[in-house]
């Protein structure tokens, strides 16, 4: 991915010393011209804006989650009768680079209701503490599998 | 109405609702009753209640004084790693350090997997 990008820029720069025009427009379409030869050229590899859309969304999730997360903690706090079931569960997972991991279980802390206390030593279990347990422990699996699927598109 | 009278108040709700978030996440932390739970209001209201009142000056002076100052903007993504790695890293220093739950929390698979390793 981080190769098609370099190859992508240096078309580009090829551009502008073709054109002999050193501005920030004939770069740009340098860079467009570079997509469309990077296209038609990738053959059976990943073509890398795909990975550059599947950050975007990425993204995009982590801001959704902080927002509903917000809400839902301030719900909790403001509410008259102090009702919760906290406690800790454990999370197989199966994702290997580590950056992978960091990027889930801060995912994961944003979450409505959910925190990461403990990643087991050999990285296929995350400790997750719910601050209210019975409630949606199988809807917050689901996020966290979606979470998961969103992560692997980026690698993939 | 103009586009910065309009922008002027955006801002102002922007920036009332990051200091109503902060309020609430620090109500939180006195209300709720044991680490694990506090660090959830902790983390998650404040971040982005100090998002939002960094997003609403950056507006502020990007319209009204028409300055862009990238600097805030670095503030928000820095704000906005770092802040759930340190709500992980507090909790799990608390758990091994042997802060215990609440007394109503319901389950504890880390406890058991520390006592199935240590026996």
């Amino acid at each position: 991915m981080a190769f098609q990008l370099i190859i992508n820029l240096l078309i580009a720069f090829t551009w502008m010393f073709l054109n002999n025009a050193w501005s920030f427009g004939s770069f740009i379409s340098g860079f467009i011209i570079g997509i469309g030869i990077l296209y038609v050229l990738k053959g059976s590899q990943r073509f890398y804006l795909k990975g550059v859309a599947a950050i975007i969304k990425l993204l995009l999730i982590f801001l959704k989650e902080l927002l509903m997360s917000t809400l839902e903690v301030a719900k909790l706090v403001l509410k008259p009768s102090l009702d919760i079931q906290p406690g800790i569960f454990a999370m197989d997972i199966d994702l290997k680079e580590d950056w992978e991991i960091t990027v889930l279980s801060s995912l994961i802390t944003l979450t409505p209701g959910t925190l990461v206390v403990d990643i087991s030593p050999d990285n296929k279990t995350l400790y997750i503490h719910a601050i209210d347990l019975p409630d949606a422990e199988e809807a917050r699996r689901d996020i966290d599998h979606s979470f998961v699927k969103a992560i692997k598109e980026v690698t993939r | 109405m103009n586009a910065i009278e309009i922008s002027k108040w955006i801002v102002g709700i922007l920036v009332l609702f990051g200091a109503l978030l902060n309020l609430i996440s620090a109500i939180g932390i006195i209300r709720l009753p044991d680490v694990y739970s506090r660090l959830h209001a902790s983390t998650k209201a404040a971040t982005l209640g100090v998002m939002c009142i960094l997003i609403g000056t950056f507006l502020f002076f990007s319209i009204v004084d028409g300055d862009i100052n990238a600097r805030i903007l670095l503030a928000i993504v820095f704000i906005f790693i770092t802040s759930p790695v340190g709500g992980h890293l507090i909790s799990r220093a608390g758990y091994h350090a042997g802060v215990s739950l609440w007394e109503s929390s319901i389950k504890d698979d880390l406890h058991t997997k520390k006592r199935k390793k240590q026996s």
